[in-house]
């Protein structure tokens, strides 16, 4: 059982005219298991989150904190705090030209596993995942996200989540840009690595669509950089219904 | 020997042609007062039937084409003997020839070499430049009509190697023409990759890469000359630079010219710095005669490391220095693999590796 404790996180990024301050003191705790779901309109901050937590250079934290089981998230590098459990699903997965994705499959899992997949093993592993994503086999051939429709590209952020078997995993939009079956794939997904390893999800979306695949145990509204409710699945529906509108009218 | 008669000026550094290169460190390729000594210079490590190599008398074989390049003016003033290579007509030659250096002393020397592709041929030579030298080096290519000639200049020299080189390539009817330049080694590296079209539909694919560490300067100055009809070109050069006086220099030249109907061009120089302290030149120049042409266009680009990259790869738990390989690799992936050789490909990427290791980057 672990936990990630986000507390009074403050972030800014960095602006032509000076510092702006997005983040502006949020509160989550997730534990192995549950599932969060983020709902909140644009520009309120939420890939911030996301990207903060994850270790982006482009964000600078001004306050609160960011533990895992303890452990200081925000004082260590990106790759430790992939390797210390953390996963983010990008909104907009980042185009590697010239880098395979078996390559960086094979990197990325040797890195967080701390030692090289067995070859024969390792293969099939990647097949039967890009099988049950629905991926052709050729994606693997091809250079990281170089080219992939906004579909293909959240499979294999998907893929991914499979392959490195992380403990929390932020789900940035995943859900965006997927046609119909894609999502239930991809939704089919993410279950099974909940199913197989307790995974403790940040699900962070715009439509309640995603919601009946990945039941959320949590539901928070976020609005101007914090979490300003939080509720039951029902409340979902009630955003989708009624809008932010009474999140935003200060 | 030959007794030194020429009338010119070694350069000043003021010529535009030479305004980038250090020209005190050029080891006497250009100084009047030094004469050249002669060397014929190129080796086939893997003899293939259809290709045959012969050493001609300088006098019996005259250059093909007219260069105003200094260093290429001065080889050919002191050059004694050509190595001429020979592409059967209608051969079509499987394996790469690979072509060594021999003879090079280290003291200023020039070569010149000659590559013939019949009618109709079809061959891929790789010329592996390595050790120390102080070179002032041509290669002439002569493709007839319907050849396809693929040639390789890895420039692998060691660390006070300087090698001003002209390679100019004569592409004749519904010939094609590529060429990959790699130029990682060396104290200084002045190149001349140049094209000229003999007959239409001809076509000529200019790629390259280049990497510089600590003090390297690594110059290539490309010339297409569209001087007929209907004929294509490429061109295509990524560079990587780190560490402190790494200079890089890339010219592309390309001259459409008023008789050039149906020209159809397009250049590209890609730099990425990896560190500050290091300089990237890069200047691409179209000249456009006539506007009865298919396309005609150029990009250059210079930039630091995309940092969006780095994150992804970090995100997924690769160390910062692994994404930073991975991502120049990447970079250079395009070109090298247009090499077709993994042999090849691996010994590139491993140097550049290290190189990178040693300068921290
Ligand atoms: N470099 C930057 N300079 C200025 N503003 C920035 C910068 N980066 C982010 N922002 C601003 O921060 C705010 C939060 O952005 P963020 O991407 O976190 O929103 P979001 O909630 O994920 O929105 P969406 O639902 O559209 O994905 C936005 O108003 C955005 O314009
Ligand atoms: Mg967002």
């Amino acid at each position: 059982m672990s936990t990630l404790e986000i507390k009074g996180l403050q972030v800014s990024v960095a602006t032509e005219s000076g510092f702006t301050e997005i983040l502006r003191g949020v509160d989550l705790t997730i534990k192995s298991g549950e599932t969060h779901a983020i709902m909140g309109p644009n520009g309120s901050g939420k890939s911030t989150l996301a990207y903060s937590i994850a270790g982006h250079p482009k964000y600078t934290i001004t306050g609160g904190s960011v533990t895992l089981d303890g452990a200081d998230v925000l004082a260590m590098s990106v790759d430790e705090r992939a390797k210390a459990g953390l996963f983010l699903a990008m909104q907009y997965p980042v185009e590697v030209p010239g880098v395979s994705v078996t390559n960086f499959l094979r990197t990325a899992a040797t890195a967080i596993r701390g030692e090289a997949p067995k070859v024969r093993t390792w293969v099939g592993e990647v097949k039967e995942a890009m099988k049950a994503l629905n991926m052709d086999t050729n994606f693997a051939e091809r250079n990281v996200n170089e080219g992939f429709s906004g579909g293909e590209k959240k499979r294999h952020e998907i893929l991914q989540l499979e392959l490195l078997k992380p403990k929390f995993a932020i789900l940035d939009e995943t859900d965006s840009g997927l046609d119909v079956d894609a999502l239930r794939i991809v939704s089919e997904g993410v279950n099974r690595v909940k199913a197989n390893s307790d995974l403790g999800i940040m699900l962070i979306t715009h439509y309640t669509r995603i919601l009946r695949y990945i039941k959320p145990d949590f539901v928070h509204v976020f609005a101007a950089g914090k979490i300003v409710e939080e509720g039951g699945p029902e409340l979902a529906d009630k955003l989708e219904e009624k809008g932010y509108a009474e999140y935003t009218t200060a | 020997m030959s007794t030194l008669t020429t009338n010119y000026l070694a350069p000043t550094g003021r010529e535009e042609a030479w305004r980038f290169t250090p020209l005190a460190r050029v080891g006497g390729l250009l100084d009047s007062s030094i004469a050249l000594e002669s060397v014929n210079s190129v080796r086939i490590t893997n003899a293939q039937p259809g290709v045959t190599l012969n050493v001609v008398r300088a006098a019996d074989l005259a250059a093909l084409s007219i260069s105003d390049d200094l260093a290429t003016i001065r080889a050919r003033e002191f050059i004694e003997e050509v190595t001429h290579i020979q592409v059967a007509a209608n051969s079509q030659i499987s394996e790469p020839l690979i072509l060594e250096r021999i003879g090079l002393t280290g003291k200023p020397q020039a070569s010149r070499t000659l590559i013939s592709c019949g009618v109709n041929s079809h061959a891929t030579i790789i010329l592996h430049n390595s050790g120390e030298a102080i070179l002032a080096d041509e290669f002439e290519f002569d493709l007839a009509s319907g050849s396809t000639l693929t040639f390789v200049s890895l420039q692998e020299w060691s660390g006070k190697a300087v090698h001003l080189g002209r390679q100019h390539a004569i592409i004749a009817r519904d010939a094609t023409f590529n060429s990959i330049v790699v130029t990682v080694g060396g104290s200084l590296v002045r190149l001349l990759p140049t094209v000229e079209f003999s007959g239409p539909g001809s076509s000529a694919d200019l790629q390259g890469l280049y990497f510089a560490t600590d003090g390297q300067h690594l110059e290539h100055r490309l010339h297409v000359d569209h001087n007929f009809p209907n004929a294509k070109s490429r061109v295509n050069y990524k560079g990587a630079l780190a560490g402190d006086k790494a200079h890089t220099v890339w010219i592309g030249d390309v001259y459409i010219r008023s008789n050039a109907e149906g020209t159809d061009t397009y250049e590209l120089n890609r730099n990425l710095l990896l560190s500050d302290g290091a300089r990237a030149d890069s200047v691409p120049n179209l000249e456009i005669e006539t506007g009865e042409i298919v396309g005609a266009g150029h990009a250059s680009t210079t930039g630091r490391f995309d940092d969006e990259q780095l994150f992804y790869l970090s995100s997924r738990g690769i160390p910062a220095e692994i994404a930073r390989r991975l991502v120049i690799r990447g970079f250079f992936a395009e070109i090298v693999g247009k090499i077709k050789n993994e042999e090849i490909e691996n010994r590139l990427m491993d140097r550049i590796d290290s190189e990178l290791a040693k300068v921290g980057a």
